[in-house]
């Protein structure tokens, strides 16, 4: 089984978020960048994969080249190599569009991304992925087994689970539960050395124009104070949140 | 050339964010000249939808369509908009909607925006305002494709009242074969979900241990609320992973959200801070928390929570 993981480029979940040139653009400044969390999980699953079915995994991310040490990061977790598709990610159907085109010519069986990425939170590559290449496809995916070419996942639906039998090409958005949190791996001297000498292949850029763009951010207003109630006076609490804020 | 609205329904009933999304493709609707075709499947009582806006539904009454199929929907929403001229397709933020917008965004090569938050500011270009790094900004976005679909965050735009008579058609699109089979789904009946609840209780560490929920599902029993809890409380076994909110779990949106020994970590609050209103209940005093809360009290909830549960009881028997 080919594996292809995608991985985004995000900054960690403690970063400050702020934005530049006339608030058009994030502000990397002292940023963090890591796996985006819901990448992390697939990754790991791949690696049981790998591990226990002989899979192969590779992994690509669309970016500049700033984002190399993300995907060493994924090889020294143990990825076989890397492709790193070379022009900015700025809208999610072209981002899917390049990814279509590695998929195809690197005719990948099953191709796990996050549910969404935790910067832009689209949460629309996985989908329309799966739909350029005409794969099958589950998102918020909590559990997934592979046997020859049938798979089998488990899908988060509002309030509960649904079990959905499908085939081999697929395409997952994966998140938590897909592995435990102490599943993840921390990656060791050994692997980071190892991962030094893997190939990161870097492809240009197919002709793509992008769906959608982000013309302005700006960060929610600040917000006021608390109210502090007395923890014997709960009468008040009630009062307040019947009367004022009036949500029961 | 209306613009059409994707309904959801439960056993046949639709659900609050359905008139939620119509309510907002009104808005649509009236920046663009044009009127509401709503898409129901299996659900009673669609002329309601008329309520909120809604001038025509398409109606579709067929057994084969019981679970949720993302190829299925896709393609029964892309024979609707073909039928309807349709440029602009609204949808929720369910996971449902959430799976099924990205496909059907690649069938009608539309430009899709999710997690909407206001009605366009602009129809040309079109421009919606969005939340990113996860609650924690808001972009201005544009579409540049012929074909729209915007996922509209839950319980950000409301119900708006807007008296229309829905004209009720029967719709029978082809169902196609779709690769993919739900063999089973494994949902409580008997309670909300944390995407559907108007309140959402939330317990963190500081609840100790797994045998003390019963505090949380008092407090959530008499408020008809959901329960949650922090991540570490779901990585620790305490509670099913399902309940984990925050920026790497669920996103909460709730018109109230209590938080019941919860910290108030970053990734925690990026995850729950669309909630309208929010009360914590912490022992320590700097827990940031307290700076994410409108309402807060200082102490134990041992000790708290079972009297606050106990006041409610009786607040809610005068008041029903
Ligand atoms: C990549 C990444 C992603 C993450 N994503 C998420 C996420 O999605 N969601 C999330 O929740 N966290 C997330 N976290 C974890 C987050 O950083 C915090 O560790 C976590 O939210 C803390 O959970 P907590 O508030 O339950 O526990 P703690 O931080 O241990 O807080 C417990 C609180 O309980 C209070 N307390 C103790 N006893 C009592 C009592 N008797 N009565 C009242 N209060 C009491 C304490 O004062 C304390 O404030 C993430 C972390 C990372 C690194």
């Amino acid at each position: 089984m080919k594996i292809l993981v995608c991985i985004s480029h995000v900054p960690d979940t403690t970063s400050k978020i702020n934005f530049t040139d006339g608030d058009t653009k994030f502000d990397t400044n002292g940023v963090q960048f890591v796996i985006n969390p819901n990448d992390e999980f697939g990754l790991t699953r791949a690696m049981w994969f790998k591990e226990k079915q002989g899979a192969s995994v590779d992994v690509v991310n669309v970016g500049g080249p700033e984002t190399e040490p993300t995907l060493r990061k994924a090889l020294a977790i143990g990825a076989d190599s890397a492709i790193r598709v070379n022009t900015a990610a700025t809208d999610g159907y072209a981002v899917a569009q390049q990814l279509a085109t590695v998929v195809k010519d690197g005719q990948y069986d099953l191709v796990i991304a996050g549910r969404e990425s935790i910067d832009y939170n689209g949460g629309m590559v996985p989908g329309m992925l799966a739909a350029l290449t005409g794969a099958s496809f589950v998102t918020n995916c909590v559990s997934l087994e592979v046997d020859g070419s049938n798979a089998t996942a488990v899908r988060e639906i509002d309030g509960g689970k649904e079990t959905i039998a499908t085939s081999l090409p697929l395409v997952i958005g994966g998140q938590k539960g897909l592995v435990e949190e102490s599943d993840l791996r921390i990656p060791n001297m050994r692997g980071i050395m190892m991962a030094r000498q893997k190939p990161l292949k870097v492809l240009e850029p197919i002709n793509t124009s992008d769906a959608t763009a982000a013309k302005s951010f700006e960060k929610p207003a600040p917000k006021g104070a608390v109210t502090l109630v007395d923890a014997d006076n709960l009468d008040e609490l009630i009062s307040l949140l019947h009367n004022e804020a009036k949500v029961i | 050339m209306s613009v059409l609205v994707y309904t959801e329904s439960d056993k046949g009933q639709l659900k609050k964010i359905s008139f939620e999304v119509a309510s907002y493709a009104k808005a649509v609707a009236d920046l663009m000249n044009t009127t509401v075709t709503a898409v129901a499947i299996n659900a009673q009582n669609v002329e309601s939808l008329g309520n909120y806006g809604v001038s025509k539904v398409l109606n579709i009454t067929n057994d084969a369509i019981k679970n949720f199929n993302v190829n299925t929907h896709a393609s029964i929403l892309e024979q609707a908009v073909k039928q309807e001229n349709a440029t602009v397709v609204i949808l929720s933020s369910s996971a449902d909607s959430r799976y099924l917008a990205p496909v059907l965004a690649v069938k009608l090569e539309a430009g899709y925006v999710s997690n909407v938050v206001e009605k366009p500011s602009n129809i040309s270009p079109f421009t919606v305002k969005r939340t990113a790094f996860t609650n924690k900004a808001f972009s201005q976005t544009e579409i540049n494709n012929g074909h729209k679909i915007i996922g509209v965050s839950n319980n950000s735009y409301g119900l708006v009242e807007n008296t229309t008579t829905a004209q009720v058609e029967a719709f029978s699109p082809n169902i196609e074969d779709s690769g993919i089979t739900v063999t089973s789904v494994d949902k409580a009946s008997n309670q909300v979900s944390i995407a559907d609840a108007e309140v959402v209780v939330s317990g963190g560490r500081g609840l100790k241990g797994p045998e003390n929920w019963g505090l949380i599902e008092d407090l959530a029993e008499v408020l008809g609320a959901a329960t949650a809890c922090s991540k570490p409380v779901s990585d620790l076994g305490w509670r099913p992973h399902s309940e984990h909110v925050g920026q790497t779990g669920k996103p909460v949106a709730s018109n109230l959200y209590i938080a019941i020994g919860i910290s108030g970590a970053i990734q925690h609050l990026a995850g729950i801070n669309a909630s309208k209103v929010k009360v914590v209940i912490n022992t320590d005093p700097e827990a940031p928390f307290f700076k994410a809360a409108d309402y807060g009290i200082v102490g134990d909830a041992f000790e708290i929570v079972p009297k606050l549960t106990e006041k409610l009881k009786e607040f809610k028997a005068q008041n029903a």
